[in-house]
């Protein structure tokens, strides 16, 4: 998301280092391509300019001039003034009441059915939360059977009463989530645009009739500078107590992150990172701070680690790793838990420099571990846990088990082999780290 | 400055096509217009802070922040040039500008390239959440309209509730819909809907894709193979491709056309919303930069809220409350 903008923050940061000194000139030349790259990330035009203003006042203020290293002032100042934008504190859903309801409010296609998804399964496994889904989008074909859908793969009890009234839905289905006892329930409403009266009435009613601890406008990161308005409208009709931004795994600049908080004082809660049903991430304004400056977010690198691989059979495999024992079954594992991280692609930017080393731009082909794994999966046990014995026949058997060639179970192999060499040299302690 | 007024004189009242226009763009206008009329009633004469001020209610439109960067140097310019004090006398000039950006010496047309010797496919692409089923639904509408046989194919097998949204839209507006439950390859469900299009000779195959984010390589690379199966029964298929916008977007539309059209062979855009606050103004600068034109817009949720684009019309809807 902010890789451009990054750029040129580190472009203005590295002019004013290299001047040694801030003056009126240097400071304007270097805060006019960010105002440009603010703009082009689509972040709201007044916001745009009360931050350079902002900043540029600040960078000529006393303290600076008195500094010795004016280049680390310029960061800490541009550090300051996007926290500011994005919110100090990380804002948490109020799940305090026994059920705590969530509606999901928000324009067509913004994504707030693939959110209560997510949602749900995030308050599920992290939260420890019972949730029930209310399909309350009466009017979009399809769209309870979307739900539905989704509910079954996560096996969370969809609430539906077809296409009828959404208010009377929402009131039936929050009184059968009491008596079979969930205690989170997610309302998944129809798209709607914020000037639509008649609709935003229906939203309305929805609210005070049964009070949602939590009213959360979903907003597409794509959005450009209308953002303003959708977020008002939907502001002034209802009291949102938060934003979700969905697809910001798109190469959107996402610059509405740098608005909304700001111009509306409702903070934003999540961020939509993938199409999958974990795709959800908890907004770190902080974080994101450092992502904004080319600085990586390796907290949440480690976060998303620690949550998908079992702590034991990591123990295991170091352990058999230190005594050299590691095999083709253990390879295995070790693929699968890589796979539960998600798409790689999104952790490798969250390194600190990431875009420097280019690596923004990979992108990795999930069907390459597929096809690893299949042609481990084709092999005998005995093959696994000693590759040695896989000769010609054995191999042309994998490759026809696997849907693959002889040259790419021989690939394979050399690759193992390779990866055992170095895991020999590390257990006797001669190796150096390549890098 | 000649084409303002020409323009004006293209339009009668009685015009229907021009009342939904208003209609549907009339609170994208109110703000828009407004904001420009107010702009020239405040300012005596042309300064920098009368430009400051015109830049923003520019980039505020969505029109791409390059586009808006040169629109305001060439005006600067001719400003100098011709001598302009008054800033009324510039609204009719920057009308002209945002024209010429849009046209730029093309010959525009809005007709289908129609398939003489059998069905004429339109594959339906976009980000996630635009539209593209509604508007297929409103586009099939149009063309039964005009007495064609028309067929929808689903093709979005990857999100949740896809298909049947497309089968619901078909049993309202009587199309047929060819989708296929065994299997998650949309290429498959292609082959099958083009081959029953020619068998049973439709005129015209709607395919509906799932919603990608232009960044995602493997899905990219699907609608590429989308296109080659479909080649082995329509050889020149597809005849159209449409690339799917929400009004909404903000500068991401460019990436947006620029990465879709690399892999298919892009025809024109549909730009979806256009009922709300938001101006769509990223089209401008998705013309200049990209040379995609929009074809369609959609105006609501209804079967028939869909019109022909016409940028003429588009321009006059935004500033008829100037003229």
């Amino acid at each position: 998301m902010f890789e451009s903008l990054t750029e040129k923050l580190e472009g203005a940061i590295n002019k004013i280092k290299g001047y040694g000194k801030i003056t009126e000139d240097n400071i304007s030349d270097a805060m006019r391509d960010v105002r440009l790259a603010l703009l082009e990330a689509d972040v709201n035009y007044k916001v745009v300019k009360e931050f350079t203003n902002k900043v540029k006042e600040k960078a000529l203020g006393e303290e600076v001039k008195k500094s010795l290293k004016p280049g680390e002032m310029f960061l800490k100042i541009l550090k300051d003034e996007l926290l500011s934008l994005l919110g100090n504190d990380k804002a948490e859903l109020d799940l305090s009441k026994n059920p705590s309801i969530i509606m999901l409010v928000g324009l067509q296609g913004s994504g707030k059915t693939t959110t209560i998804g997510k949602l749900g399964n995030l308050l599920r496994k992290k939260k420890a939360r019972k949730p029930m889904f209310i399909a309350a989008d009466v009017y979009r074909p399809a769209a309870i059977d979307q739900l539905k859908q989704l509910g079954k793969e996560l096996n969370i009890e969809v609430y539906d009463e077809g296409q009828t009234n959404a208010v009377t839905i929402v009131q039936n289905g929050i009184n059968h989530a009491k008596e079979k006892g969930y205690d989170v329930v997610l309302v998944d409403t129809a798209g709607r645009l914020h000037i639509d009266e008649k609709l935003m009435d229906e939203l309305k009613s929805i609210n005070d009739t049964v009070k949602p601890g939590e009213i959360i406008l979903v907003i597409d990161a794509m959005i450009g500078q209308d953002a303003i308005n959708v977020i008002n409208g939907f502001n002034d009709a209802l009291p949102l107590t938060g934003t979700i931004l969905t697809k910001m795994d798109g190469d959107t600049k996402g610059g509405v992150a740098l608005s909304a908080k700001h111009l509306t004082g409702v903070p934003i809660k999540f961020i939509g990172t993938s199409e999958k049903l974990d795709g959800l991430d908890e907004f770190n304004p902080e974080r994101m701070v450092s992502r904004i400056l080319g600085n990586g977010d390796i907290m949440s690198i480690i976060e998303k680690a620690e949550s998908v691989i079992d702590e034991k059979e990591a123990m295991s495999t170091v352990k058999k790793l230190k005594q050299g024992k590691f095999d083709l079954e253990d390879f295995l594992v070790q693929l699968k838990q890589i796979k539960k991280l998600g798409p790689l692609e999104n952790l490798l930017k969250l390194l600190p420099g990431a875009r420097k080393m280019g690596l923004n731009n990979i992108s990795i082909d999930p069907k390459q571990f597929s096809k690893i794994e299949a042609i481990i999966q084709s092999m005998t046990i005995k093959e696994r846990k000693n590759p040695d014995v896989i000769k010609a026949s054995r191999k042309q058997r994998i490759a026809k088990g696997s849907g693959s060639t002889v040259q790419d179970v021989n690939k394979l192999l050399n690759q193992f082999e390779q990866m055992q060499k170095m895991m020999k040299m590390m257990k006797n302690g001669n190796f150096k780290m390549p890098f | 400055m000649g084409l303002f007024s020409k323009i004006k004189g293209v339009f009668k009242k009685e015009d229907k096509s021009v009342q939904t226009y208003e209609k549907g763009l009339s609170k994208t206008r109110r703000s828009f217009v407004n904001k420009l009329s107010d702009l020239s009633k405040e300012y005596e004469e042309i300064n920098d802070n009368y430009f400051e001020e015109l830049e923003e209610l520019l980039i505020n439109a969505d029109i791409g922040v390059n586009t808006v960067i040169k629109f305001m140097d060439k005006l600067q310019q001719r400003v100098i040039k011709e001598k302009i004090t008054n800033p009324s006398e510039l609204t009719e000039i920057i009308v002209d500008e945002l024209f010429i950006i849009y046209v730029n010496d093309d010959i525009l047309s809005s007709k289908i390239n129609y398939n003489e010797n059998g069905p004429t496919v339109i594959l339906f692409v976009g980000v996630n959440g635009v539209g593209k089923t509604t508007t297929i639904a409103k586009l099939a509408t149009k063309f039964k309209k005009e007495g064609k046989k028309v067929l929808l194919v689903a093709a979005d097998t990857f999100r949740a509730g896809a298909k049947e949204q497309l089968i619901t839209w078909g049993e309202k507006i009587g199309c047929k819909v060819v989708s296929d439950d065994t299997t998650t390859d949309p290429a498959s469900v292609v082959y099958q809907g083009l081959d029953l299009a020619v068998k049973d000779k439709y005129d015209l195959v709607l395919i509906d894709t799932a919603g990608r984010l232009q960044n995602k390589v493997n899905l990219m690379k699907e609608l590429e193979k989308i296109n080659n199966v479909g080649k082995k029964i329509i050889p020149d298929a597809p005849h159209e491709t449409f690339l799917v916008i929400d009004a909404t977007t903000g500068q991401n539309g460019i990436t947006q056309a620029k990465a879709f059209k690399e892999i298919t062979n892009l025809t024109g855009i549909v730009l979806t919303k256009l009922d709300g606050t938001a101006k769509g103004g990223i089209v401008l600068a998705i013309k200049e930069e990209v040379d995609v034109p929009v074809r369609y817009i959609g105006l609501g949720e209804a079967a028939d809220d869909l019109e022909t684009f016409d940028i003429e019309k588009y321009i006059y809807g935004l500033f008829k409350d100037m003229m």
